[in-house]
């Protein structure tokens, strides 16, 4: 902190040793390969000949898997079919329940499955689980020997019952339960306030008219959220046990998360089939890694006292696993829980793609109809869900530890669970004579989507003059040049720079890594073109989000009270489908690169604002009050104090927005263009798994060398700070 | 204690799969028939008029929405079942190669023709009036001019993955015009719409039938008639140096596309989605309840359903 105030009078560059001579190389470097470009014309342009046909070799990959591999007569195919049929059990329970209802004939099957589960989980403790165990088994050979064999009637029972008493099928939970039920497990986990706010989100889906597209949605988080949290769970736990995994996962999950959603589309499709179980696998891939990290992050942190406490006590390495050392992080697993939730939403309208039914698909028919104002209230719904959700698993999160095991005993301590259930009961029952109690009537929905859409329209109408000189001059003298130039450069020059730029932040592994990877994925298999173009978008998109989002994120830092609101409309700018910012760019701004950077600019700016904030926050009273003291003007304060302190705190902001716009491109390419981003569209006609995962894995590796050149130069200057 | 809660654990999932696979295996017929669905209007309209057709007949129909291209793998490999509306504009180069993969088969052509082509609202022709033909839309490419296309004119292009190539037309008949591709079918609609509320001149790609029909007042740019030669022969059409220089056929096909087990599985439904047969002004009139009347795509399938039960009861039989 010390050297951070002598600092102050210092330029930042003097204070990198060597820098100059940094500044001669690169001089030297650009001189060298443009001039070798010039004479060298293979320099410049990669030819055609010396493309390796990586995307075809993936392609005929796929297409191998798909009809031929396997191990004699068991078909890779067969194995992955059976992955989703199971996979398709539990999605078919929670739509059965949430908006579906039982059909008689699927009655007896859940019946007999469940009945015997339940009393098994009722009645172990009083019985003893072994007799319980033999009783249940024993049911179920009966009743599966009558369904097969006997044919008595036993197994058709539930269903015979009721047809007796007149009954068609059972219905879902009406959607009256589902909202109380929001509310209890509100006041069960945090008390009045979160559960009014629970009921009333999930309560106002049904007055947008939304509900059973919502319950459509639900029941995939309700199914992908435990799956990934499982699965995350593990891979964490083998992370921290074996260095070999380590080293094998760490970078796939880095590159899982770089890769744009959309990638996954294709291979997803070819290996899982189309419907509801693929979209949710796809889901499950993008939402896992960060839980795995969370857990990884949570064992490591844990105390060395706790551990030695828990191995002196005689802990198997097991226990001292699953009832010391997880138990004690719990906060930082159910943060990963909060952020797989999260995440799920997110691929919500993608997953509408591959055949996820619900809000994701209806709101792509709203926004292809040009009712926009639909399309937000879809939107919307996704986000209430979303923050439900999150208000939840983080209140979850923060209660003491502790609280949990209640003590409150007998019914009292279960008093919300009999409360759930007599709702049910009681709204089942009243639904008999008043129909509004399972089904919210139609008359009393509310939307404001008509005046959205002509709100819009007259905002295009009138303010087109305005915006129209503003889009033509930044698209002729800014853009365009800038993307002539990105195009013209030399593919040697760009490898050079970010080669020597890495040599000299990371050192030589990093240089290898860096332009190894952008060599392969990118120079060699063609898709170099694409990928300047890609550089050339986000280039633009991420110096506006940084002349935006760090002003206002300073803004922020000062004032509490413009803190709130923007924090507020950054976490509803983040959670809002993306999708629906485009329809209002392109009326503004007609299809064209502008459109394309002020799309990504809407979602990606947030990170550069909270990083910044953030940053500035976090700079010690101490620091402060010293620059103070030595007579700074409040501009003097923030350009050689606040700044170049949290600049670490604020490039990883930076680095953050990289990665959303680039994660955006393939978005945008919905408007139109020729980057990376629209590869992957491309390959969506024909399956070409090859040429959609080539152009996500070009994405994920301009991610990947922004990422690994930001955090050293950080680590590098935090040093030089003395900050840890 | 461990062994029997693990014993607990894989009981009850070998117990819920004994009981799902003989339900499964038994109940063969009663699979779910399940229809795609995309994203514009008139398809999930007639989409929900076979499957309630179906329905009706004792059925059970399920919808799942698919991306417009990735869907016929989806038929090919019997996930999905049947396409009510495959387009010769966009599709047919996946639905080709889907055909001919094996999977997935041709279920019949509707009378409705397609036609794509480009398209003009009309108060266009208030600045340029000979727009209605190619030679006189060219010969007033400047005021479709943008910033970026100056001086020539501005054609907003269909999506670059629909595999059509709108440059070399314009190469081919040296038009005047600069083609820019957009992403979607919804970005057309949203540059249509603005410039339609401020009688902007624009020129689009554009088809019929579609839902633009009922909202947007406009016509489609004649260009040279196909004929055979325009492809091949350098000499035939206007530009004698060159091949394609032609407009698109006036009446592609829309096709039905369905798995190629339906006609085992399900004989008498595979029977009647042969028979499904729309025309234009059918098409149009379920659109049109939708997008103008504003009911919701299921609605107006029952109310087309009603409204042309001699039709269904046609197919049926």
């Amino acid at each position: 902190m010390n050297s951070a105030v002598t600092d102050v009078g210092k330029t930042p560059q003097s204070s990198v040793p060597g820098l100059n001579a940094f500044w001669v190389q690169m001089a030297a470097m650009i001189c060298f390969t443009v001039l070798l470009s010039l004479v060298l014309d293979f320099m410049k342009v990669w030819p055609q000949e010396w493309i390796l046909p990586i995307k075809e070799r993936i392609t005929e990959f796929f297409t191998w898997l798909d009809k031929e591999a396997g191990i004699g007569q068991l078909k890779f195919k067969t194995v992955t079919r059976s992955v989703s049929w199971l996979l398709e059990q539990p999605l078919d329970w929670a739509e059965y329940i949430l908006y579906r209802g039982i059909k008689a004939k699927q009655l007896p099957a859940i019946f007999w499955i469940f009945m015997p589960v339940i009393g098994l989980a009722v009645l172990h403790k009083r019985f003893g689980l072994q007799k319980c165990l033999i009783a249940v088994a024993a049911i179920w050979a009966i009743t599966l020997a009558d369904n097969v064999v006997i044919q008595s009637g036993l197994y058709e029972l539930p269903r015979t019952t009721m047809d007796a008493l007149g009954i068609k099928k059972l219905d879902a939970l009406p959607w009256v339960v589902i909202v109380a039920g929001a509310g209890i497990l509100g006041h069960w986990i945090g008390g009045w306030k979160l559960a009014l706010f629970s009921a009333g989100c999930i309560g106002y889906l049904a007055v947008m008219g939304l509900w059973r597209d919502s319950m459509k949605t639900f029941s995939i988080v309700l199914v992908s959220v435990p799956f990934a949290v499982v699965l995350g769970l593990g891979l964490g736990i083998w992370v921290t046990r074996s260095k070999r995994a380590a080293a094998i996962i760490s970078p796939m999950f880095d590159i899982m998360q770089a890769t744009p959603h959309m990638a996954y589309l294709v291979p997803v499709v070819v290996l899982f089939g189309a419907g509801q179980v693929p979209a949710m696998i796809a889901t499950v891939i993008f939402a896992m890694p960060p839980m795995a990290r969370c857990t990884i992050l949570g064992i490591q942190t844990v105390s060395s006292d706790v551990q030695e406490s828990g191995r002196m006590s005689g802990c198997t390495p097991r226990q001292l696993l699953w009832k010391v050392t997880l138990p004690s992080s719990q906060r930082i697993l159910m943060l990963g829980v909060n952020q797989v939730v999260m995440q799920t939403l997110a691929m919500v309208v993608i997953a509408s793609m591959v055949g996820a039914q619900g809000l994701g698909h209806k709101l792509l028919f709203s926004l292809q109809q040009l009712r926009l104002g639909a399309a937000v209230e879809q939107g919307l719904a996704i986000v209430l869900m979303a923050v439900v959700l999150d208000r939840l698993t983080q209140a979850y999160a923060n209660r003491a530890p502790g609280e949990l095991a209640s003590r409150e005993t007998g019914w009292r301590a279960r008093k919300h669970l009999w409360l759930f259930l007599g709702v049910t009961v009681a709204a089942y029952l009243l639904a008999q004579f008043i129909p509004m109690v399972e089904k919210y009537p139609r008359a009393f929905t509310f939307t404001l989507g008509r005046n959205i859409d002509f709100a819009l329209r007259a905002f295009s109408k009138h303010a087109y003059d305005y915006i129209n000189p503003v889009r033509d001059f930044i698209t002729v003298y800014m853009l365009i040049p800038f993307r002539d130039f990105f195009l013209w450069l030399p593919w040697s020059t760009v490898i050079g720079v970010v080669g020597l730029a890495a040599y000299w932040l990371g050192g030589i592994r990093t240089t290898l890594l860096t332009t190894g990877l952008i060599t392969a994925v990118i120079l060699v298999s063609g898709n170099w073109e694409q990928g300047m173009l890609t550089l050339y978008l986000v280039t633009s998109a991420v110096i506006l989000c940084v002349l935006i989002g760090v002003p206002i994120g300073i803004w922020a830092s000062r004032s509490e009270r413009a803190a709130r609101p923007i924090m507020a409309t950054c976490d509803t700018l983040q959670t809002f489908p993306s999708f629906i910012y485009l329809i209002p760019v392109i009326m503004l701004l007609k299809v064209g690169d502008l459109s394309n950077v002020i799309a990504i600019l809407a979602y990606a700016t947030v990170p550069a604002i909270r990083y910044t904030y953030l940053g500035i926050k976090r700079i010690p009273e101490v620091t402060i009050e010293a620059s103070i003291a030595n007579g700074t003007t409040p501009l003097q304060r923030l350009w050689k104090v606040e700044l170049p302190i949290a600049l670490p705190e604020i490039m990883l902001g930076i680095n953050q927005t990289i990665m959303m716009a680039l994660a955006m491109t393939a978005i945008t390419a919905l408007i139109g263009s020729s980057d990376l981003g629209q590869e992957i569209y491309r390959a969506l006609p024909t399956s070409d798994s090859g040429r959609g995962i080539m152009a996500g894995l070009g994405i994920a590796v301009i991610g990947i060398v922004a990422d690994r050149l930001i955090q050293a130069w950080a680590a590098e200057r935090k040093k030089q700070l003395g900050i840890n | 204690m461990k062994i029997t809660k693990l014993l607990a654990t894989s009981a009850i999932v070998a117990a819920s799969l004994a009981f799902t696979l003989p339900a499964y295996a038994e109940a063969e017929s009663d699979d779910p028939i399940i229809m795609v669905q995309n994203n514009w209007t008139s398809q999930l309209v007639l989409s929900f008029v076979v499957g309630k057709t179906l329905e009706g007949m004792g059925y059970t129909v399920e919808y799942a929405p698919s991306d417009s291209q990735l869907q016929f793998k989806a038929i090919a490999d019997g996930d999905m079942h049947f396409q009510v509306e495959a387009w010769e504009g966009s599709m047919k180069e996946a639905f080709e190669k889907a055909v001919a993969d094996d999977g997935m088969v041709d279920a019949g052509t509707h009378t409705a023709a397609t036609r794509e082509e480009w398209w003009i609202p009309d108060y266009v022709l208030e600045k340029c009036p000979k727009a209605q033909d190619w030679k006189g839309l060219d010969a007033c490419a400047e005021i479709f001019a943008t910033a970026e296309t100056k001086p020539k004119g501005r054609f907003v292009g269909p999506p670059a993955d629909w595999g059509k190539n709108y440059a070399a037309r314009i190469d081919a008949l040296q038009m005047n015009f600069k083609a820019i591709n957009v992403g979607q079918a919804a970005t057309l609609w949203a540059e249509l719409q603005s410039a339609y509320d401020r009688k902007e001149p624009i020129v689009l790609f554009n088809w019929t039938p579609n839902f633009i029909e009922s909202k947007f007042k406009g016509r489609f740019v004649d260009f040279p008639k196909p004929e055979k030669g325009c492809m091949e022969d350098k000499a035939w059409g206007p530009n004698p140096n060159a091949t394609g220089d032609c407009g698109a056929p006036h009446s592609g096909w829309l096709k039905k596309a369905a798995w190629s087990g339906l006609a085992e599985k399900y004989p008498k439904a595979w029977a009647v989605m042969q028979k499904v047969d729309f025309d234009n002004a059918q098409i149009a009139s379920a659109a049109l309840m939708v997008d103008v009347d504003g009911m919701s795509p299921e609605e107006a399938a029952d109310k087309w359903i009603a409204d042309n039960s001699a039709v269904v009861e046609g197919w049926k039989k």
